[in-house]
């Protein structure tokens, strides 16, 4: 008896807190790595569509993304509501299209360049007018490989109904 | 002399936790771990010189599918919403008209197409069609082939083909691709209701 009265007399050691620094170092060179800091701050507001046979995009590099969708909100007074395209970081016309891709294309080794995939970021209530505009540009561009960005719908049967 | 052997004190690393913390959590809240998928398809070369004359296709081997600007659907003249698509697509590869095709279940309508190397999906959608309805019925067809694929893979090798190893199964993957082959064309688009 005498020696477990001993013991709870005894003050708790303090926890050794000197791996702590570690361990966050750990995590935070994973997020570093990991982290693909938004290159693009978005001046049309792309309300995805939904569909269910979607293939992820692999290898970033060989992306490029064209937004079309209506301006947000503070732009609209200026650039109105009607659905426009954007490029990198800007505003963009039809015809910026072309020279945009090929632009894009000069980045990337020669190898490489048969790869590369239009990625096509549009807002549902985007008339196709548009959209088959930006696929005749791009057909003119030579970029062939497209892909028309979609989210993976919560449950499928939320696809067959009108208001998606 | 007597300075610089005095003991250089040791820095006071107990701070440095947090100062990582700050990091970790700037880079937690700034981190998008969004993976891009969508529907990847393949536009037509722009020169219509390289197919100068276009083999001609049999009308039954046809299945016309036409959106309007109000995002209805006409398939194979008949009014059809967006959840019959896949079943109607997928009766029409799989219909097996001449009896060639020896893995298909269709029910050999002659009115229906000939063998699933011959069916042809066509596409046209007007100016005025959304493309949140477009993205839709691109995805129903392509679900339509990517089903009777699942539907081949299971009876000729008993397994799961989305399940499959595009690296370990590139041989099955190709044959299962081979047998149900994606053809969907896309004419330009109407401009009626623009």
């Amino acid at each position: 008896m005498a020696v477990i009265k001993k013991k709870k007399d005894k003050a708790l050691p303090a926890v050794n807190t000197s791996a702590l620094p570690d361990i966050v170092f750990m995590l935070l060179f994973f997020f570093m790595v990991a982290t693909v800091m938004r290159e693009v701050d978005l001046k049309v507001s792309v309300n995805k569509p939904q569909a269910t046979e979607i293939q992820k995009l692999e290898r970033k590099s060989l992306v490029t993304y064209i937004y079309a969708g209506s301006p947000k909100e503070n732009y609209q007074g200026k650039f109105g509501k009607t659905p426009r395209i954007q490029l990198n970081d800007s505003f963009a016309s039809l015809d910026d299209l072309q020279p945009f891709v090929i632009q894009e294309r000069e980045t990337k080794s020669e190898e490489e360049r048969p790869m590369m995939t239009m990625s096509i970021k549009a807002d549902k209530t985007v008339k196709m007018g548009l959209i088959s505009d930006i696929k005749l540009e791009l057909r003119k561009a030579q970029a062939y490989k497209i892909n028309y960005s979609s989210l993976q719908p919560k449950d499928a049967e939320a696809l067959y109904s009108s208001d998606n | 002399m007597a300075r610089n052997k005095r003991a250089i004190p040791e820095i006071n690393a107990g701070s440095m936790a947090d100062i990582a913390f700050l990091l970790l959590i700037f880079y937690l809240v700034t981190t998008t771990m969004d993976t891009d998928k969508g529907i990847n398809r393949k536009l037509p070369p722009i020169d219509d010189e390289l197919v100068q004359d276009p083999p001609p296709i049999k009308e039954r081997n046809i299945f016309t599918v036409l959106v309007n600007s109000n995002d209805q659907l006409l398939v194979e003249d008949e009014y059809l919403e967006i959840s019959e698509l896949r079943t109607k697509a997928m009766e029409f590869i799989d219909n097996n008209g001449d009896g060639s095709c020896a893995y298909c279940k269709g029910y050999g309508i002659s009115t229906s197409s000939d063998n699933p190397v011959k069916a042809v999906i066509s596409l046209q959608n007007d100016r005025g069609t959304s493309y949140g309805m477009y993205v839709k019925v691109q995805n129903e067809l392509v679900a339509a082939y990517e089903d009777l694929r699942e539907n081949y893979a299971e009876n000729e090798y008993g397994r799961s083909y989305r399940g499959m190893d595009p690296e370990e199964d590139e041989e099955i993957i190709k044959e299962i691709k081979n047998a149900y082959q994606q053809k969907i064309s896309e004419a330009e688009p109407l401009n009626i209701g623009g």
